[in-house]
């Protein structure tokens, strides 16, 4: 009974220089306390106990290399070991969420594929093909600028250069064009959506 | 009565890991021994 006077730091110093039974009334002292903190993560007795063990053999391990470092106090140590290794334990049994089709539940309501279907990409390209016809239909100085535009990517100020007007005048032909292009699809009522 | 509505908590004083377990530590620790060389250790377990 005299060992419950003795401090943590004392009978870890004891156990260090060789007396073994020092850990013995560590492990007597404290055992409730960390195997109650690893079960009510675990919920497994025998999980717990295999927790517990791994525990101790790293206290063990560090104790005897001399590794150990009195800044912190024992139990705390010990209970932070105890955490790491009840989160390895759950990151080894981490399983893939697993969804079974039911009646009710169909798998392909959590599963989609985003990529166009045949007739998709066949909407798409008919009405890429019936906007290229209809800016053919622009007036030339507007259809210049609208696909130096949209098609070559360039600023205004490359295409004012370039056709040498200026950044208001080209501004102004895109304005147009756009506008053209949308009285030409209200007017034969076109749909350029897929 | 109030219902109570938090988990039942697993934690419970009486909890201690089996006899074996502890007898097992306590031999493991009689039988290691850990000798540093240099930066390398090395445990030896005795029979």
């Amino acid at each position: 009974m005299a060992d419950l006077h003795i401090p943590d730091a004392l009978l870890v110093k004891n156990y260090v220089e060789g007396n073994e039974s020092a850990l013995g009334t560590l492990i007597k002292r404290h055992e409730s306390k960390i195997y109650g903190f690893i079960y009510s993560k675990i919920a497994d007795r025998d999980i717990s106990n295999d927790i517990f063990q791994d525990t101790f053999i790293k206290v063990i391990k560090t104790l005897k290399s001399n590794s150990y470092n009195e800044e912190g106090k024992f139990l705390p140590w010990v209970m932070r070991i105890s955490h790491n290794l009840i989160v390895d334990h759950f990151r080894k049994t981490k399983k893939m969420p697993m969804y079974r089709e039911t009646e009710e539940f169909s798998i392909f309501s959590i599963m989609s594929d985003d990529s166009l279907t045949i007739e998709g990409k066949m909407i798409v390209d008919q009405v890429e093909i019936d906007l290229k016809k209809l800016i053919e239909e622009l007036p030339d100085d507007q259809k210049e600028v609208l696909v130096m535009r949209m098609y070559q990517d360039m600023s205004f100020k490359e295409i004012s250069e370039l056709t040498d007007v200026s950044i208001n005048t080209a501004l102004g032909r895109m304005r147009y064009a756009l506008m053209n292009l949308r009285k030409i699809i209200d007017k034969h009522q076109i749909i350029l959506t897929n | 009565m109030a219902k109570i509505y938090s988990k039942k908590a697993l934690a419970s004083k009486d909890l201690k890991p089996k006899k074996e377990v502890v007898s097992f530590l306590l031999s493991y620790s009689q039988a290691l021994t850990i000798v540093k060389i240099e930066d390398k250790s090395f445990e030896i377990i005795a029979n």
